[in-house]
């Protein structure tokens, strides 16, 4: 094998008017508007621009609703009526319109959608892996600049304001700067490495380099969001247990009260739990395995019949990437930090999906509307930045795993910080159902983590693999505390921050609550919104 | 978790260490990549779709690695299920209009 650590060529230097950090379908989106509007632009993804993050390892449904029919109507109602709350019709309009007008460009732009029994040209679905397949050469089309395989490692700043990104090949070892006028953070949520399906790039990377500058988040609490998977395997597809029974080990048939998921993780504490899909019909059936063929191709492989044998089952933890939180952005996608734009699911999806997860379809939906308008917004503040942004000295604003506050110590290992972080976010005894006292002392051991990440975390000489990943460390910590610090600042039970010391839902905290902080994690009311609802 | 890399069908193109997301393979000239970080492998298959003969083999087990026979797989079907299933040839995306996933929305169980 080759000197890994050895690097092969020149660092890379580019110049762009707008930076788009993470090329799953939020910045596919965001780097072809941007470059339709006259930007130039250039993608970096941390791993490939079509495999990279979790709709690119499945298929993804969509909210498809045209302009005044039924289903949209039907769309807007449902979401308003199971979002307890916190999200308002005029954001879910806007996207589920900004989201037809796309979906329906694919179609122009040549992407084969299916033709459903009745003739019609069926758009309510997306395959993952051909969607960013397609999308990659749409961008290459649009004259966009494509990083593959180059994790972003900091943000670089200029008098305040954010003016490009560095980060590293981690195949060529290459390091990598891009000096721009505006940067979009679609890196995607964090799920902690827990396996679900195509989620482990997404280590909460772009909301910590957003933190550093100092955004914002919101809607950290509603995290307790987990996917059924066969126990086995990384495939959690949710929409098959549908049509599923579940039982326990002795065989008895596990009543399916409200929440599914709050049964199968109630009695997942207690033993192991089972499913056999023996509700669907032949039809569906064919459906089914013509519609999600990586599931069965894991129920092949291993040799499970899942409409006739029972398989056991069990969660895995997609955190902000099924959840809700995420940055705060404004109807351009715009943060609080000037120069910082967000999409998908780096930013909180409280206006659409409320305190509930938006699951595939909705966050599909999200993924496009809000990475079309961090595109424009992007392209726009670059266009009012004007030429020239290059020349303004810029600053790298990274700390934690990347530039250690005291002395690197080389005995601090990643893997350690990984599993602290882990420990406290992955049990659902922990997470999924919540308590005040065991969130207080989960926040003491993460924050003392933390520190110790913090002061000595440093993966410097070694090959690009390990700084990544001891960045990815320190990205993880840091959500931990963000969700653990919110989920205790919200005492009440609310969609998927269920707490078992708070077990209703009280009217009084019908708002959000903000987040952030690196070194001191803060949360707060977001009294504003407060002070306008009453 | 990927287990295989035919040395009898790969044509050492690299394209599964370029297009993995997890960065698994190095690639090594002239050679068969090596499978250098197995354990960081996220069983998402879709390297599976990027190979343009068909030489690679991910296990359903996501969190445990398995040995596997190369000549049980091609007797069996599994080398190369997933892009038959899929529809995609040589590495080349295709099959997208026969996604059946509409069905599962018309007995009302669920809705987006």
């Amino acid at each position: 094998m080759t000197d890994v650590t050895r690097r092969t060529e020149q660092d890379i230097a580019l110049v762009a008017d707008v930076l788009v950090l993470g090329g799953g379908p939020s910045g596919a989106w965001a780097a072809l508007t941007a470059a339709e509007n006259g930007a130039k632009v250039v993608l970096a993804e941390k791993g490939f621009v079509g495999t990279g993050g979790a709709t690119a390892a499945g298929n993804t449904t969509m909210i498809h609703a045209g302009p005044h029919s039924d289903a949209r109507e039907a769309a807007i109602k449902r979401r308003l009526s199971i979002a307890h709350g916190l999200a308002d019709r005029a954001s879910i309009e806007r996207i589920i319109d900004q989201s037809f007008d796309c979906l329906n460009k694919l179609a122009d732009w040549g992407y084969h959608y299916p033709v459903n029994d009745a003739g019609a040209s069926y758009r309510g679905s997306l395959r993952g892996p051909d969607y960013l397949r397609f999308m990659r050469k749409k961008l290459r089309k649009a004259g966009v600049t494509i990083l593959d395989q180059s994790p972003a490692l900091e943000l670089l700043a200029s008098d305040g304001a954010i003016s490009g990104a560095a980060g590293i090949n981690r195949l060529t070892q290459q390091r990598w700067s891009v000096r721009s006028a505006a940067v979009v953070i679609s890196t995607g949520g964090c799920a902690f490495l827990s396996k679900a399906l195509g989620t482990n790039g997404l280590t909460g990377d772009g909301l910590l380099l957003s933190a550093e500058a100092g955004a914002e988040l919101s809607g950290m609490e509603f995290t307790g969001q987990y996917g059924l998977a066969p126990a086995f395997s990384s495939i959690t597809k949710g929409i098959m247990y549908f049509w599923a029974t579940f039982t326990d080990e002795d065989g008895n048939v596990l009543e399916r009260k409200g929440d599914r998921q709050s049964v199968v993780a109630q009695n997942l504490l207690k033993g192991p739990v089972y499913a056999v899909i023996d509700q669907a019909d032949a039809r569906l059936q064919e459906g089914m395995r013509r519609g999600q063929p990586n599931m069965f191709l894991a129920f092949d492989r291993k040799g499970i019949d899942p409409f006739t044998q029972r398989f056991p089952v069990t969660l895995r933890y997609e955190g902000t990437v099924r959840g809700v939180g995420g940055l705060v952005i404004d109807r351009s996608g715009a943060t609080n930090v000037p120069g910082l734009f967000a999409a998908g699911d780096a930013a909180s999806r409280e206006n659409f999906v409320g305190a509930v997860s938006g699951g595939g379809g909705p966050n599909a939906t999200w993924a496009i509307a809000s990475g079309v308008w961090a595109g424009q917004g992007a392209g726009a503040f670059a266009g009012r930045i004007g030429r020239l942004h290059d020349h303004r000295p810029a600053g790298g604003l990274g700390g934690a795993g990347l530039k250690p506050s005291e002395k690197p110590n080389a005995s601090v290992d990643a893997h350690t910080f990984i599993e602290a972080a882990q420990q406290e976010i992955l049990p659902l005894d922990r997470n999924f159902f919540r308590t005040g006292p065991g969130l207080q002392a989960s926040l003491g051991r993460l924050d003392t983590a933390w520190r110790s990440a913090r002061a000595h975390l440093s993966a410097d000489g070694l090959p690009a693999s390990e700084i990544v990943r001891a960045r990815e460390t320190a990205a993880m910590l840091a959500n931990a505390r963000w969700i653990v610090a919110s989920a205790m600042a919200r005492r009440e039970s609310r969609g998927i921050n269920r707490r078992l010391d708070f077990p209703n839902t009280d009217p009084m905290q019908q708002r959000r609550l903000l987040s952030g902080g690196i070194d001191r994690v803060w949360v707060r009311p977001n009294v504003i919104e407060r002070a306008i609802a009453s | 978790m990927i287990e295989l890399v035919s040395h009898d069908r790969c044509i050492t193109c690299q394209a599964c260490v370029s297009a993995c997301p997890e960065n698994v393979f190095d690639k090594r000239e002239h050679a068969p990549p090596v499978i250098a970080r197995p354990d960081d492998c996220q069983t998402c298959f879709l390297c599976e779709l990027y190979c343009p003969v068909d030489a690679l083999y991910v296990s359903p087990l996501a969190d445990a690695h398995e040995t596997v026979d190369e000549q049980q797989l091609i007797e069996s079907g599994l080398l190369g299920s997933f892009a038959r299933a899929m529809g995609w040839k040589r590495a080349i995306p295709g099959g997208t209009e026969n996604d059946l996933t509409y069905r599962m929305f018309e007995d009302g169980r669920v809705s987006t």
